[in-house]
């Protein structure tokens, strides 16, 4: 949802700036690649979790007027308001507040629920599986088929020939990028559920409850994808170390599959990990239209409720799982392809 | 991207463009004036509440009895209003921060960009939710919210593009001379932005119309009595299944609207960015053609005729014939657009495949290079070295299995034995280390070693023919030489044929029994190498050739002179300049000794 028409922004996000990054291994010389890259690595991730600790934070400070009375609502009594002061502890002075909160966080405690007084990380353990099955599956799905989609369209057009499916296939994905993914899902609800009656429009009870989800949560993504694996493999196809594994005569299949894949999922990855990522967002969305009992529809409901130790026990997991999920993309970019160990399009 | 044009160019319009402006006019022109018109249908309620369609109401009512067109049509204007809103937010303050950071101290810069990279790793849904959690469900804190969490990833780019360009001579003139910062923006970086960041506008203006639209789907948006087209359809989810048409209608406008915003984009990039279709053709042979006199039946190689045609008939490579004797080397010889290249990578057959070439004949000893030959009989009939061993290495592969492929893949050896004979191949050729460059990737090592790599698995299979294409020109000149000398050891000991292109007439004639001079698609001058080195040449152009080109032998006693003033005369005052010059030199030098 979040950024799937964004191609040209995703691209110019990880160009980097020349000169920013260079010389690759300069000052971890003595370190082995990964040892260096790691180190890098943690820095990285170590700020975006700051980041993700300090914002969900600052949440409820923020919140314009007195916290305390916009969280109880406009009825409530004095007594009321001064219990929800005391159990957000918003009594005490900033500095203090936040200590409590990341020793909160260390411990694992996340608060409890003003809503169903219970704790928020019994909540989100019930309500996690749902979301990472449909946003796993999701994942899965997308990359199963956009990469090997976008390498045979862009094999089949190198170098400007059948030009109809190069068209068709811009068209086409053009089309499902600027379609919202909750237009897509209520689209497939009517189809699927409503005129054709073959596939559940609600509820995560069936398996065939999933195949609707994840379809919404992927079409975008795998669009997405397709495309820049699409222009990656023009790209690739074009460069001399491809001439030079022709000029050793392979076949085919050796010599895309090879030689152009591994160079070619190293931009695509690098965009993938955004794409990725943003399909948590997207999950948001698909959760509430197919009524899916995970993170996504409880954050709403969490939101409307004013549920704030919720809200924020909701996103620090949504933003780790995003920070993981780029991790692990950066970690099988090393893997293709060393060069990117030497920095240069890590990011996070 | 971050690529700025320096040349006027014509602004170019594409139908995408068209159609997604004439879109966003008619969707634009909608927002107008369907809020002055259909505002009683689209917001009275009446008693004819969830009706079908009628003529009345073409798609029916809602719970309410509203117009469920009217109402389609009305949401446009706050939909709009909202997204453009969003939109200048986050673009404005994407650049004042993408902006500024440049003028910062580098230390804060660094350490804004940092944050900025760990803020764009995260779903912008997921900011906004935080966002419309801390300032409440509504129109206004919608689009605070969505235009806050696009900031960091629009900063970004700015920066990016900022960063090439405050890197370009006349900012730091400008830097140099105490132009106040401000200023440096406003009069350099902006307008050379200008054109990258209209296109990145329009993006976000399509993508902050899905993420709003979104927000108020999911219900924390736009609040009743307020709607936009996402509102709508959370309106129209609920009655899905009695009313479905009640969804289509803000569908399709929240559809239209955002393809015209991404046609709009495209068509932007691809005004500022214009890249011209290309065709292919197929090698043919063409019997109209007239058998060379040339010709030469007893060669190795025989190119009778040779003709490259662009998809546009243009010929490239206007009738060359050549031939090349068992153990002959061959030099083709001319600058860049000659011919040499193309006629070189015919007879290989890897040409691109938009090209046509026909000849009269073209073959290798038996085989018949204008036919699709057995991939095996070509890969281990010729060895072909390119220019450029930086390039044309596959970078996410090791050495080893990449100069093992042909060994493995046509010759049906097993791992081990391609893999002893190739280390065996690189220590005869003097390559340090062998078994450890095998498992190497080829950013490590150096372009010398990599391309006298390259010759050595060549030979692995014993070609009959060796092409060469401009084999020394991306390589010092010391390592150069290394490179010929390789060559020429090859060709003493194995006896196998050659045909070495170069630009450079110095390089060939160290090497070369025969050598061609092309230029314009066309043979101009066939020598001996005796010939060359007498400067025994008639045609002008060959002459100026040599003219041009100092011989090797030449180059390095210019190489040594120069060195040998850095070490006799104390005029050299920059210490810091000698020392690493003569570091990078001296390895290759060694290497020349044996």
């Amino acid at each position: 949802m979040t950024e799937p028409t964004m191609l040209n922004r995703e691209s110019a996000l990880f160009s980097n700036p020349p000169g920013a990054t260079k010389g690759p291994r300069g000052g971890l010389r003595n370190l082995s690649p990964w040892a260096g890259y790691g180190l890098r690595r943690t820095g990285g991730v170590l700020l975006s979790v700051i980041l993700l600790v300090v914002v969900t934070f600052f949440m409820v400070p923020l919140i314009p007027g007195d916290p305390a009375v916009a969280v109880a609502g406009a009825d409530a009594t004095t007594e009321q308001i001064e219990a929800i002061r005391e159990s957000l502890g918003l009594n005490q002075p900033l500095h203090l507040q936040f200590l409590q909160y990341v020793g909160n966080l260390f411990t694992g405690n996340l608060g409890e629920s003003f809503a169903y007084s219970t704790s928020v990380s019994s909540i989100i353990a019930t309500k996690l599986p749902f979301t990472a099955e449909l946003a796993l599956l999701g994942i899965i799905v997308t990359l199963l088929l956009s990469i090997p989609a976008g390498m045979v369209v862009g094999i089949l057009t190198r170098g400007g020939r059948r030009k109809w499916l190069d068209v068709s296939f811009g068209m086409l994905t053009g089309f499902f990028q600027a379609v919202p993914q909750y237009v897509i899902a209520t689209m497939l609800v009517v189809v699927f559920a409503i005129v054709l009656k073959v596939l559940p429009a609600a509820g995560a009870a069936t398996l065939t409850s999933l195949i609707l989800p994840v379809v919404g949560l992927s079409i975008a993504p795998i669009c997405s994808i397709a495309r820049v694996v699409r222009r990656e493999t023009s790209t690739v196809l074009e460069q001399d170390y491809l001439r030079t594994a022709r000029g050793w005569r392979l076949p085919p299949l050796r010599l895309y599959a090879r030689h152009a894949l591994p160079n070619l999922m190293t931009t695509t990855l690098t965009l993938a990990g955004l794409i990725l990522a943003g399909m948590l967002g997207g999950a948001i969305i698909i959760e509430n239209v197919f009524n899916w009992p995970g993170l996504g529809k409880e954050i709403v409901t969490a939101i409307v409720n004013k549920d704030y130790p919720v809200i924020q026990g909701i996103i620090l997991v949504l933003g780790f799982l995003a920070i993981i999920l780029n991790l692990l993309v950066d970690v099988i970019l090393g893997i293709i392809d060393p060069r990117t160990l030497g920095g240069g399009k890590s990011h996070g | 991207m971050a690529e700025t044009t320096r040349t006027k160019r014509h602004f170019r319009w594409t139908t995408g463009l068209i159609i997604g402006i004439a879109l966003m006019s008619v969707m634009i022109l909608i927002g107008l004036l369907a809020p002055l018109f259909l505002s009683e249908a689209a917001e009275k309620l009446t008693a004819n509440a969830s009706q079908g369609p009628s003529s009345a109401h073409w798609l029916g009512t809602d719970d309410f009895g509203r117009d469920v067109l009217a109402r389609s049509l009305v949401a446009t204007r706050l939909t709009l209003v909202m997204t453009a809103a969003t939109t200048a937010i986050s673009v404005v303050g994407g650049v004042l921060i993408g902006t500024f950071i440049w003028l910062a101290p580098p230390r804060i810069r660094n350490a804004v960009l940092r944050v900025i990279d760990a803020a764009v790793a995260y779903p912008s849904l997921i900011f906004a939710l935080l966002i419309a959690a801390i300032l409440g469900q509504g129109a206004w804190s919608a689009v605070l919210a969505i235009a806050i969490a696009s900031i960091p990833a629009f900063a970004r780019l700015t920066a990016n593009m900022a960063a090439s360009i405050s890197q370009r001579n006349y900012v730091s003139t400008a830097r140099l001379l105490g132009v106040p910062g401000p200023r440096i923006i406003t009069r350099h970086l902006l307008p050379n932005m200008a054109e990258p960041l209209l296109v990145l506008t329009a993006t976000v203006f399509a993508t902050t119309l899905i993420e709003l639209s979104s927000l108020s789907f999911i219900g924390l948006g736009v609040q009743n009595p307020e709607y936009d087209f996402g509102r709508l359809l959370n309106e129209a989810l609920v009655n899905i299944y009695s009313q479905p048409l009640q969804a289509v209608m803000p569908s399709i406008m929240i559809t239209i609207a955002g393809l015209s915003a991404m046609l709009i984009g495209d068509g932007l990039a691809a005004a500022t960015d214009p890249r011209g279709g290309r065709k292919f053709g197929s090698v043919k042979a063409a019997s109209e053609l007239p058998a060379s006199m040339r010709a030469d039946r007893e060669a190795l190689v025989e190119v009778d005729n040779l003709t490259v045609l662009t998809p546009n008939g243009v010929p490239l490579v206007k009738g060359v014939s050549l031939s090349i004797h068992a153990g002959e080397v061959v030099g083709l010889v001319g600058e860049s657009g000659s011919g040499k290249s193309l006629t070189a990578m015919s007879i290989a057959g890897l040409l691109p495949e938009e090209l046509t070439v026909r000849a009269h004949s073209m073959r290798l000893g038996e085989l018949d290079l204008l036919k699709k030959n057995d991939p095996r009989t070509l890969a281990t009939s010729i060895g072909l070295v390119y220019q450029d061993p930086g390039t044309s290495f596959n970078p996410a592969l090791r050495i080893g299995s990449q100069l093992t492929e042909v060994s493995r893949i046509h010759l049906k050896q097993s791992g081990k034995t391609s893999f002893t004979r190739m280390v065996k191949a690189l220590a005869d050729i003097r390559i340090t280390q062998p078994e450890l460059r095998m498992k190497q990737h080829p950013h490590e090592l150096s372009g010398g070693m990599l391309q006298r790599a390259m010759i050595a698995s060549t030979l692995v299979t014993d070609p009959r023919l060796i092409i060469a294409d401009e084999p020394t020109t991306a390589l010092d000149v010391t390592v150069q030489a290394d490179v010929l000398r390789q060559f020429r050891t090859i060709n003493r000991e194995m006896g196998t044929a050659m045909l070495f292109i170069s630009h450079d007439i110095g390089v060939v004639q160290a090497l070369c029994d025969k050598v061609i001079v092309m230029n314009g698609g066309k043979i101009l001058e066939r020598l001996t190498g005796a010939q060359l080195a007498a400067g025994d040449v008639k045609h002008p152009y060959t002459k100026a050739l040599l003219a041009a080109t100092p011989s090797i032998a030449e180059r390095k006693t210019e190489l040594v002179a120069v060195r040998a003033e850095d070490f006799t005369f104390d005029e050299i005052t920059d210490d810091a300049l000698g020392p690493v010059q003569a570091g990078t030199v001296q390895p290759e030098t060694e290497r020349l000794q044996p």
